[in-house]
């Protein structure tokens, strides 16, 4: 089975529940400017950094697509390639906005499933989620501090 | 019943939701899991419906294919409240009917089959 490992635990559980449902391969839970809440099936530091610099920056895109069409952002958007698919949604919570990014394997999951349990694990993290408030400023002194912290914690160091 | 897809697709279907007792009958992109046309009653969730149906179709047909029985063709799944019944189209599409629990199988079956042959 696999870990989740989490920066703030309340989004443990709804991700847990989800990568089990939905069979997803990898889970990055972030914000749009790339900071990572939780993540799902990476084993390097590397990798979750190069994902999610490279999630947001998709997100960012389309959604200055959006803008420059007159259309609210995309709500989801898919690719699928020979074995895997990569499914990248943002969404608002009362934590703030987030972004969710799911790669499945085409043997195991599928879009329907990825897309249908998605909408659970919106609801569940929206039920769960703290208010805007609660999340405290980061300062420039803690900032590598609390970076190492959020490392140690997806990687359960 | 309320219907989506094009009308080629939605007049096959209807061939399934005239039989007495069919309360939904859908057209699946079997990889995908994603629906392409369906003709449901109020109340199915027909994205949720396809999704799991496809994903049954996925593990039954690696189930057969490991007992060396080959493709998965036509399941019927029965519960108390209905059933879910679905046939294959090739590699790429489902045929999915939703019934009551006292709906003649057979017939179904029977327009599911001709559903699939109309859309292969």
């Amino acid at each position: 089975m696999t870990t989740v490992r989490a920066v703030e635990m309340w989004t443990l559980d709804p991700l847990t529940t989800y990568v089990a449902e939905a069979g997803a391969r990898l889970v990055l839970l972030m914000t749009p400017a790339g900071q990572v809440l939780a993540q799902s099936g990476f084993s390097k530091a590397l990798d979750v950094m190069g994902a999610s610099a490279l999630g947001a920056a998709i997100m960012a895109s389309t959604t200055e697509l959006a803008r420059l069409l007159g259309q609210p952002p995309f709500s989801a958007l898919n690719h699928q390639g020979r074995q895997h698919g990569i499914f990248l949604s943002g969404f608002a919570t009362d934590r703030g906005p987030l972004v969710a990014l799911v790669v499945y394997d085409l043997d195991v999951s599928s879009l329907g499933l990825v897309q249908l349990f998605f909408e659970h694990l919106v609801a569940d993290l929206r039920a769960a989620s703290p208010k805007a408030g609660a999340t405290k400023s980061v300062l420039a002194a803690d900032f590598e501090r609390e970076l190492t912290e959020s490392l140690n914690a997806l990687f359960g160091r | 019943m309320s219907g989506s897809g094009g009308s080629a697709f939605g007049s096959a279907l209807d061939l399934v939701t005239r039989v007495r007792g069919v309360r939904g009958a859908m057209l699946v992109a079997r990889p995908d899991g994603l629906v392409v046309a369906e003709q449901l009653m109020e109340g199915i969730k027909g994205g949720a419906v396809a999704a799991l149906a496809a994903s049954v179709t996925v593990r039954l047909q690696r189930a057969m294919g490991t007992a060396g029985l080959g493709s998965c063709q036509f399941w019927h799944l029965q519960c108390d409240h209905g059933s879910l019944l679905a046939v294959t189209v090739g590699e790429t599409m489902l045929v999915v009917a939703v019934t009551e629990p006292d709906v003649n199988v057979g017939l179904v079956r029977l327009e599911l089959l001709r559903v699939a042959e109309s859309t292969a």
